[in-house]
This record gives structure tokens, sequence and C-alpha cells, in this order.
């Protein structure tokens, strides 16, 4: 379309209004050639000959006058070839690396179209990340949104780094495998972290990254999530990749589409989120998977802050829904100095069940697993009433709890920055479980008691467990009435949690 | 009416208008814009028709057609729908994948049923015959188990001119001829379509006196659904939701399962496709998928169509119980529908209600949640709708609108619980808040059909349960070792309760299904270990010893022991009850 029109009719925070419009069509993409050089917006709603135009970098320094606008025809649509891989976009897709534009191979639409459920295979291969309470408890699947819900000061960031660096994917090969960073109005430390810790880990020449930082415009930061899921489908769904894509920080996007959805005036619902924050972070979150007949994946690492730590907050809340679980942070951990800090209780692999055991992990990871959960829920009983009446006047089982408790904490879940086979984290499980008496471990039959309750009773604790989890074991010799484990063994060492 | 008369005015998300227009009547069926995407009017006045559009609005112009289909939006009832996957507007998903590869296209016109597929026909009237609406015309094996009825649509009715023989037809081929009263000569093959939004009829609603058997413990036994009931099951997320309903679609004794996934996740419609179609039915020893339909409106397709897929979904319910058919619908989740209803309600821009919503969201429930029940249908057989719909409260916050207003329409309230599924405990079905009001009527049943002391044992189960929880607000404040040994007898009882009876591994061979006989010699057991130890210790005998028997832990396990299909081993244990404290003290 070679019309142009000139000048606006209304400007109201980012939306710019245009009147005697014909042919406009719905989310096609506009450009404004003002003085200060071109701007890209995006048609959002259409009456009669009106058209409401959302600009991408902000409406400062449009006037009504002195701007003409040229729709394109199309909706917004992403530069994709093989090349992306290693370079640096801004939130609308474009170079911030220097190195010019994308020699396009195809273009697709940002927005994507839904994967029809026929089409899907349902995700069950595992994603090894090395990290005991990931691997053991919320099993990571290929193909699977996974979000970590975290608060500000804690190490979310650390920890999506982590899971990047030591993630191994069953059965895939190096070479297929890459990253997709999509950052929403984080700060520059944080996108210099990840930029740094891929680099370091040599994944950076096979990293994407769309940098929507803080201080970008806020319609940048709704387009920057699907431009990075557009390249995620293309490498993983033409390409033949297994993406792994770190979306952070949700809540900062969630932000974003509610200041936009009120200046556009519409009916705010919970906390003054838009009524479609559902659907919205739906059309994000469900581009996550895999497809029958084609060899790639995508698997989404979301994470968000919960303002104030409350998980029922409409961004947690609406997430948790949608994706296939969460991993959520504990303040409390976090201050004890266990990292990862991660809250086991309330975090959750929904497609864990069908990527473990027999044939995927181990046999027994499921029991133990629902054993270590269940046994775990119990200390925090047990702590609660030790802080009632003390820890002394105790039963002995409830004494058992606070000790496996602390165990778990210290050596289950604060393993630091190290990386463990699945092996060594079941192993390590069953360690736990040797503290407790075998009436308590009711999840469990009878075979698995007998093949692994206590049967390296005597070599427990001299570095000796069945699958030979030499580096880990040291930390868990088994005497009950020993309260105080020898100091200095483990990277991370810390107090003892009181109720 | 011309065609090019009426054009799109204004377009904002899946809300478009039309100005000055007469076309249109209210909750027609139009085609918006060249593609034909497919839309639903709304709202009409003098000066602008109001439509929502079931597919995605990007691209579409001011200025394009807009055509009334002049009908209702309607169901495509036949054969063939029977294990098949559709869109929450009947769009066939699977011929949509052909079609249209792995994502779904906008504006993609399919018919709801495989017209070239042919069915083994018996026609089963004959020429002379005066018929009614409702009466059958033609049978044929839908799939293995299940033999499908065409009936004559509820308004036609009038004599059999012309009938054909018996033989293979598809969907679209005549059937019969029927002359009405009014003379005219109506042509009925093997489908029928019915507008969604309108319950199909039936001669007279029955009162509730069956279970449905769900082979879940918690249910069964504590908290029963009523065939033509409605139960609701509501939890924050990761309480289990989708893992109850998938439980219940799968071993339910209902004759068809409606499951329908309005705005939930993708890969879980993928899973409930491939596991049904490894799962035999237990009574039938079909696979899962001969019984069963699937809607499937995830979260990313387009919000219209997640408010029209619970009434496409219980449109397909009400035609299968016509045929005579027990029919159990699972909708998963009627919060996203609500949302779907809350996000039309805002661009229509009318005044909300409570958090948002529309304030006919509880007008919209109840007429959802009455499409329920036990009927006698017009050709009379009978048939019965059971409605099993997840809620998923804001923040678990059961004091939600959604959550409310849905308590007011069920008669079932299988309350999730946070902390249960923290413990992974499953089902995280909470004792305490749920509750079932189908006793009184069910009850008869249970006791003709399965033990006369059933019900009494569940009461007594419950009591334990009651009675545990008040000790444990005690025991939170001073610990369990200041009480007596008889009420530290009732917290093991509980536990075993809990643990033994309560909790359901969905993924154990035996404990994924419990036949009602084995869920009573369960409670049988626990019973009777309760009654025996409390003898023994008001006589005195120390609980530790008690404990130490194994009989607790063995109760814990019976669940895995004890199979299934040979239920004899509760002799033994029980024997082993009875013989309890006869020497050891």
């Amino acid at each position: 379309m070679a019309l142009e029109y000139l000048g606006l009719s209304e400007i109201s925070g980012p939306l710019v209004a245009l009147e005697g419009v014909t042919g406009a069509s719905f989310e096609e993409m506009a450009e404004l050639r003002t003085a200060q050089g071109p701007r890209l917006g995006r048609v959002v709603a259409l009456e009669g000959d009106r058209a409401l135009v959302q600009v991408f970098s902000g409406s400062s320094g449009l006037g009504l006058e002195g701007v003409s606008t040229r729709f394109t025809g199309r909706p917004m649509r992403l530069a994709l070839a093989a090349e992306i891989l290693g370079r640096i976009f801004n939130g609308a897709g474009q170079p911030l690396d220097g190195l010019g534009p994308v020699y396009a191979e195809t273009f697709a639409d940002i927005n994507g179209s839904p994967i029809n459920p026929v089409s899907r295979r349902y995700p069950r291969d595992y994603i090894r990340t090395g990290i005991s309470s990931i691997d053991g408890l919320i099993t990571l699947i290929r193909g699977q949104k996974l979000p970590i819900f975290s608060g500000s000061g804690m190490s979310h960031n650390r920890l999506a780094a982590q899971i990047v660096r030591q993630a191994k994917l069953s059965g895939a090969e190096k070479e297929n495998f890459c990253v997709v960073f999509c950052a929403m109005g984080v700060t520059k430390d944080v996108a210099n972290y990840f930029r740094r810790s891929f680099d370091e880990s040599g994944a950076l020449e096979r990293t994407v990254m769309f940098l929507n930082l803080s201080s970008d415009p806020i319609i940048e930061r709704i387009l920057t999530p699907r431009c990075a899921l557009t390249a995620a489908e293309y490498l993983a769904f033409e390409k033949g990749m297994h993406v792994l894509v770190v979306l952070t920080d949700m809540t900062s996007y969630a932000e974003a589409l509610r200041e936009f959805s009120s200046s556009k005036g519409e009916i705010p619902g919970r906390k003054g989120y838009p009524g479609y924050l559902y659907s919205d972070l739906a059309s994000l979150y469900e581009r996550a998977g895999i497809i029958k007949d084609r060899p790639g994946s995508v698997t989404q690492l979301p994470i968000l802050t919960m303002p104030n730590d409350d998980i029922t907050h409409p961004v947690p809340d609406l997430t948790g829904y949608i994706t296939e679980g969460q991993i959520v942070l504990d303040r409390y951990l976090d201050q004890q100095g266990i990292y990862p800090p991660v809250s086991v209780l309330p975090s959750l692999s929904r497609l864990m069940k069908d990527g473990i055991g027999e044939g995927y992990t181990r046999a027994d990871h499921a029991p133990v697993s629902n054993q270590l959960f269940a046994s775990y829920a119990k200390v925090a009983d047990a702590r609660s009433l030790a802080s009632v009446i003390g820890e002394e006047e105790l039963s002995a089982a409830d004494k058992l709890y606070l000790e496996f408790g602390r165990r778990f904490e210290e050596t289950f879940l604060g393993q630091g920055e190290t990386e463990r086979t699945m092996d060594e984290t079941l192993d390590l499980g069953w360690q736990l479980l040797n503290i407790l008496p075998k009436e308590e471990l009711e999840r469990l039959d009878g075979d698995l008691l007998e093949k692994h309750y206590r049967k390296d009773w005597m070599a427990f604790g001299k570095g000796a467990g069945p699958h030979g989890a030499a580096d880990i074991s040291d930390q868990g010799k088994l005497d009950a009435e020993q309260k105080e484990p020898d100091a200095g063994k483990a990277g991370v060492r810390p107090s003892r949690p009181q109720a | 009416m011309s065609e090019n008369k009426d054009v799109i005015y204004s377009i904002n998300g899946p809300v478009v208008k039309v100005k000055d227009s007469r076309s249109f009547s209210m909750m027609e069926l139009v085609y918006v814009g060249e593609k034909r995407l497919v839309g639903e009017v709304i709202a009409v006045s003098r000066a602008a028709t109001t439509i929502q559009v079931y597919e995605e609005t990007t691209g579409l112009r001011v200025g394009e057609p807009v055509v009334p289909a002049g009908l209702p939006l309607t169901a495509e009832l036949g054969p063939g729908i029977l294990r098949g996957i559709f869109d929450g507007i009947e769009r066939p998903l699977r011929d949509i994948a052909q079609k249209s590869g792995p994502t779904i296209a906008t504006g993609v016109s399919l018919p709801s049923l495989d017209e070239k597929r042919q069915f083994d026909v018996t026609v089963t009237v004959k020429k002379g015959q005066d018929i009614k609406g409702g009466d059958v015309i033609a049978t044929c094996p839908e799939t293995a188990g299940i033999l499908h009825k065409s009936m004559a649509p509820p308004d036609v009715s009038g004599e059999v001119v012309w009938a054909a023989q018996d033989g293979p037809y598809t969907v679209a081929d005549p059937i019969c001829r029927v002359r009405t009263k009014d003379g005219t000569e109506k042509t009925l093959t093997l489908r029928q379509r019915w507008p969604i939004r309108t319950p199909r009829p039936a001669r007279v609603r029955k009162p509730i006196e069956r279970p449905l058997i769900t082979g879940q413990r918690v249910i069964d036994a504590l908290f029963p659904i009523a065939k033509g009931g409605a139960a609701a099951i509501p939890g924050g997320f990761g309480t289990g939701k989708t893992m109850t309903q998938h439980q219940l679609a799968k071993w339910c004794d209902a004759d068809i399962i409606v499951y329908v996934g309005c705005g939930e996740r993708g890969n879980e419609m993928t899973q409930v496709l491939e596991e049904f179609s490894d799962l035999k039915d237990p009574r039938t020893g079909l696979p899962m998928t001969e019984r069963t339909v699937l809607i499937a409106n995830t979260s990313n397709m387009p919000v219209a169509a997640r408010e029209a897929s619970i009434y496409t979904g219980v449109t397909l319910a009400e035609y299968y119980r016509d045929m005579g058919y027990d029919v159990a619908m699972m909708a998963d989740s009627t919060s996203r529908w609500a949302e779907a209803l809350r996000e039309i309600s805002g661009r229509l821009e009318e005044m909300p209600a409570e958090e948002g919503y529309p304030a006919y969201l509880p007008s919209r429930l109840a007429e959802f949640y009455e499409r329920a029940g036990c009927t006698e249908n017009l050709n009379g057989s009978q048939g019965s709708i059971t409605l099993i719909g997840a809620v998923s409260p804001q923040g678990s916050d059961f004091s939600e609108p959604v959550t409310q207003n849905t308590k007011r329409f069920v008669r079932c309230f299988l309350a999730l619980d946070k902390a249960l599924a923290y413990a992974r405990h499953y089902p995280a079905i909470n004792w305490n808040q749920s509750y079932s009001e189908y006793y009184q009527d069910l009850d008869p049943w249970f006791e003709r059909e399965v033990d006369p002391d059933f019900c009494r044992m569940r009461g007594r189960i419950i009591s334990i349960l009651t009675e545990e929880t008040r000790l444990l607000e005690i025991v939170r404040l001073i610990g369990s070792d200041v009480l007596p040994d008889s009420q530290k007898l009732t917290l093991e009882t509980a536990k075993a309760v809990r643990a033994g009876f309560l909790q359901q591994n969905a993924y154990h061979a035996n404990d994924t299904y419990v036949p009602l006989k084995k869920q009573f010699l369960m409670m049988k057991a626990i019973l009777a270990l309760w009654d025996k130890a409390g003898g023994l210790v008001a006589d005195g005998a120390p609980l530790s010893k008690l404990i130490e028997s194994g009989l607790f832990e063995k109760l814990g396990r019976m669940k895995y022991d004890i199979p299934n299909d040979d239920l004899s081993a509760f002799d033994a244990l029980f024997a082993e009850i009875g013989a309890l404290g006869g020497t050891a003290f």
C-alpha cells in the first residue's frame, strides 16, 4: 500500500490515532516517518476510518503535524536465517550488535499460530541439569515450559545460567542444542551477567539474544518474547535444533502489558492487569513443545519475580495455571546461604511422571522423589512443633524428621554450582531416606525397601554409595546423635535451620 | 440481502462491529471477512451489530464483508463423533492438521463429520410408520463398543413415506423421508444439527439414584458423584485438577465420555489422545478412545471459541444421552470459560460485577450445570449426563466468584488442597472442605449393591478423620507424646486411612482403579483394626506393642498388596486382626 497519511488526530501514551484511513488491516505494521527518523508501529484497533496505532518506541517527540504514516499491509514479521545464532537483537528484532541486518532465509509472523494438539508430540525425554533438586524432584523435560518463581534479590539468574550451562539432553548432540535468551525489562547488569555466563560456558555462539532493557520502550517489551519465540520456533521446527528459551523477567512483561492496556482505556481485571492477561501469557507459554515428525523442540525456562514474594499475585498465579509446573525459590533458604534455594514443596514438574523411571532415568526415581516430598512435608510440621514445645520434647520420630530436613537442605538442595549425575542424585535421596525409620516410608513398596533401604548402612558416610556416589555421601553420616556435621566440606555450609 | 451491504466497521481483538445493519439476529452464525472467519452475533442494536469471532482477527480490514449464515451456532450430530477431537466450535482437528499442517490456520472450512466414511446402517423405520421427534430411525456401529442411534430431530414428526434399505451409508445419504403434519416432506439423514446454546428436549427428568462409579476411593466411598449429577473440582495450580479429571475420564462407568479441554494446555490434550488409545476400558476391554470424544480449545486458541467449547461439549453429551446412554462430561476448566466471558464482556465495555466478571456469570453457570440430569428421553429411552467441572480459582482462593457461584449449582464439591498436594498426597481432595449432597439419593444403591454396612462405615471413617483434625490442633500445640494411648490410636488409625485408603496412586496397576467391593473391604479392615485395637488399649495394652504388630503398616500397603481381582487375601487380614492380642499381650 503506497498511500501515506499525513498527520495524526490524537496522541495518548504510546498510542496514536489516524483518521481517514482506508484499507488498514488489524494488527498490521505501520511505519511513521518523523523529523527524528522512522518509527515502527502496529494497528491495535480499527473503527470506521479511524486507526489506532501503537508506536513501539513511544510517542515522545511526536506532534499532530509532521508525521507521515504508511501501512505495510502485513503483520509484524521477523527475518530469520540460521545465521541468527550468536547475534544480539533489540526487543523489536533489530540488530544491536552492529553486524547489520539478517540476510533472511524466511520471514515469520511474530504472533505465531497455535499448534494443533493433534500435531503435538507428548514430551517424554528429560533434560539433565545436574542439579539434584531439579533432576530428582522437578525433572525438566524437553519441550516443557517450566518457570522459575523467584523474588527480587534471589539467585534466579544464577540458577538459570547454571541450568543453561549444565543442561544435557538425553540423546541429543551438542551441535543441535541452542539457547534463545529473551530479556524483558531487566537491567544492563543482568543482561551482561547472562552474556558473560554464556560466553564462559562456550554457549555464546549458539545463543540468540533479544534484549529489551529496563530503560527501553515498554511497547517493544510486549514484542520481545514474541520475537524470541518466533526465532526459537524457527530454529527448532525448521532447523531441527533443541532450543532452550530463557525468558526474564515475565513480571516486567506483564507490567508492560498493564501499562499499555490502561493507556488504551481497557477495563482492568485483578490488580489492574487486563482481563486477557491469561490468554496473552498463554499465547507465549504455549509456544513450547514438540511437533510430530519434526526433529527439534522448544523448551521454555521463564523467570518471574513475585512481587512481595506473593505466589498468589496474578502473574505467578496465571503463569502456574498455564505452565507445566514451576520451580519456586525460597527466601528463607536463600538467606541460609543454601544455593540453589529451591523450595521443593510448592515446586512441581507436571511432565516429570512420564519422563522418569525405567527406560528414562531409573526405576526407583518416582517412588524416591515421592517419598522425599512426603517426608520433607512432615519436616515443616516437626519444626513448627519444635518451636512451640522445644526440640528436646519432640518424639523420637519427629527428631529424626528434623535431622532429615537439615541434611536434606544442606546436601540435597545446597549443592552449590556443582553438577551431579542422576545416579548420584537418587543415591543421595536414598541416603537421606535412610535416616528415617522404615515405617515412615509409606510411599515405597516392599521390594524397593528390600533392595535399597539401609543397604549401604555400613558403608554410609565412607563414600561408597551403591552407585559410587563418592563425592556426596561424605556429608551424610548417619549418626543421628551427631548434630554438627564436619564443617567445610560443602561449598555452602548453612547454619542449622531453626524452626 | 445483498452480500456487500454488510461490512466490517470496527475491529477490536475478537470483537467486530457492523454498522447500520438489519440483516442479523441474535446468536446467529456469521462469516466475517474475505477469509470467512466463523463468528457469532452477540449484540444487536439499531446502530451496530456486535460479533465475536472464533478465529484470530489479525489481518482483517474495515470494509470486508460480513455474511449471515441464517442459523445459530450449531453442532453437527451424527456417527463419527466418537474417537474424534474437535475444537471449540466442533471443527475436526485431525482434518485441520491434514489440511493446514501442524499449526491451526484461520478460515479453514471443513465439515465436522467425515462425509465420505460409510457406516453399516440398519434402518429401523418402515414406510407408513408414524414417527415423532427423537425416534430412532437407524442404527449403526459407530465404534467397537458403541451402537449409534440416529434419531429424528426433536421438531420433526409425521409419517414415513420412504425408507432406505439396510446397507452402507454416509452421514449425508438420505435414510428416510417424512411427511409432516403440514404436508411438507423432510429427508432425514444420519446426522442432524442442533444449536449449542439450547438444551435438547427430554420427556421428563428422573430422580437421581445411581452413583457414577469412578474407582477412586475418596470419591466413591466418601464423596460420591451421582449419575445425572453435577460436581465441581476446584483447586489451585499444581493440586491435580487435570489429573483427577483424567482419572475420572479413564475409569468412571459412563458409556460415553465427553472431555472438554477449555483453555488448558496443549500437551494435556496430546496426553489424553496418546494415553486413552493405549488404555483398555475395564468393563469392555476395548480402548478408552472408543467411547470418548475430545473437545480441545487450548489456552492459545481463540478466546471466543473457548467460550463456545463448553456448550459444544454439552450438546454432544445430550445427543448421546438421547440415545439412552449414560454420558459423563469433564470440563477442564470452567474458570477459563468464565474468563473468556469476562474478556468478551470487557471488549463490549459492559459494566463489570465482581472481579471484573460480568453480572450474568451466575446465570450462565446455572444454565450449564442444569443441563446435567437423568432423563426419560423423547423416544422413551433413559439416559443421563453427569457434569464434572474443574475450577481454577485465582490465587487458590475459594471465595472468588467462579468457585462461589459454582458451589450454588453443584451438589458434589471436591476441594483440592495445596498442602496435600505439596506432600504429594494424591488425589489431593481435602476431606474437611469437600462434600457430597448425594448421600441420601445414593445410599440405598450402595446398601443394595455393595454391602448393607457400606454407608455406616463411611460415616465412621469420616468421623475418625474429623476427630484427627481436632486432635492435630492439640498436637500442634503440645506434641503428640502427652496424648493418652486411646487418642494416639485415633491418630494412628487416621494415618492408615489417609495413607492406605484416601491416597491413591494413579500410576500403580492395582491402585489406579479400585472396585467398590475392595473399597468396602479396605474400610472394613481399617475399622476392624480400630475396634480391636480400641478394645485392647482400653484394657491397658500399650499402643507401641500394637504398632509393632505391623498391622497398621499392612493396612497402609493393602492397596498395593491385594490385587483387585482376588480379594481373598482380606480373609487372612481379618483373621490376623481378630487374633491380635490373643497371646502377645
